[in-house]
């Protein structure tokens, strides 16, 4: 049976980092996955993820729909120098309980094709508190690039707390 | 004093870790970034709630005119 879910490479922070990349990713796949568990150092109870592929610092935008339990919006941004603009790919904070850590997926497909790359994000913050700190939502971004995906950014709002963990997985089409 | 940020990357071909300081100019373009999506989001939220508080004024209006809790409810579904 084909091999169509592969660990490509992974992270788990022994000391606090401000940011994480994953270079020279091979082009031999069909599709992109990227996960995190992630808590920032940060003070408060509401930090989050942004980044960039390929360090390019243009042509990023996102279409985001959130909710905190509460209330709900929508919105866009675009025209951004980093993913993650709008502040809503959501991890824990200092403020929230200990060993909380926030969850991302981050899909990206065709990511080695010369076209614009679409993706999908979903993301969930919740810190085991009846009152604070939990936070969902969805995500359509785009980075307006043809460009081969060969190098994912992942940097904190703050500081990337100890225990905070990173993968990228390849798809391939079996 | 404060520690400076470290930066860690993977090289995927390789296995390779390596952890460094970030730049001068890496640590402002994080620090900038981080800062126009909390302006993002605060107006973002502000907004909303402009707009719910807007939504709520108007529906008590609607219920100081006589219209039911039921019918006020009605109009806002």
């Amino acid at each position: 049976m084909a091999s169509t879910y592969t660990l490509i490479s992974s992270q788990v922070l022994a000391s606090s980092a401000a940011s994480v990349t994953f270079s020279s990713i091979p082009a031999t796949y069909t599709d992109l996955v990227v996960r995190a568990s992630a808590r920032d150092t940060g003070a408060g109870t509401t930090a989050w993820l942004q980044g960039k592929w390929n360090t390019s610092t243009s042509g990023y935008s996102e279409t985001y729909l959130t909710g905190n339990g509460s209330a709900a919006a929508s919105g866009r941004v675009g025209s951004q120098t980093v993913w993650g603009a709008s502040g809503y790919i959501s991890s824990d904070a200092a403020g929230n309980t200990a060993s909380t850590f926030g969850s991302t997926e981050i899909y990206i497909p065709n990511y080695a094709a010369a076209t614009a790359k679409p993706q999908s994000v979903f993301s969930v913050q919740e810190s085991n508190s009846a009152s604070t700190g939990v936070i969902i939502s969805s995500m359509a971004m785009l980075w307006n690039n043809t460009a081969t995906i060969s190098s994912i950014l992942i940097q904190a709002s703050g500081t990337f707390d100890i225990g905070s963990s990173f993968y990228l997985y390849g798809i391939s089409n079996a | 004093m404060t520690d400076t940020p470290q930066a860690v990357e993977v090289n995927c071909t390789t296995g390779e870790v390596t952890t460094r300081p970030l730049t001068a100019e890496e640590i402002a373009a994080q620090e900038a970034a981080a800062s126009a999506a909390a302006d993002q989001r605060e107006a973002a939220e502000a907004e909303d709630k402009a707009k719910a508080d807007a939504k709520a004024s108007a529906m008590a209006k609607l219920a100081a005119l006589g219209l039911s809790a039921d019918e006020v409810a009605a109009l806002s579904a």
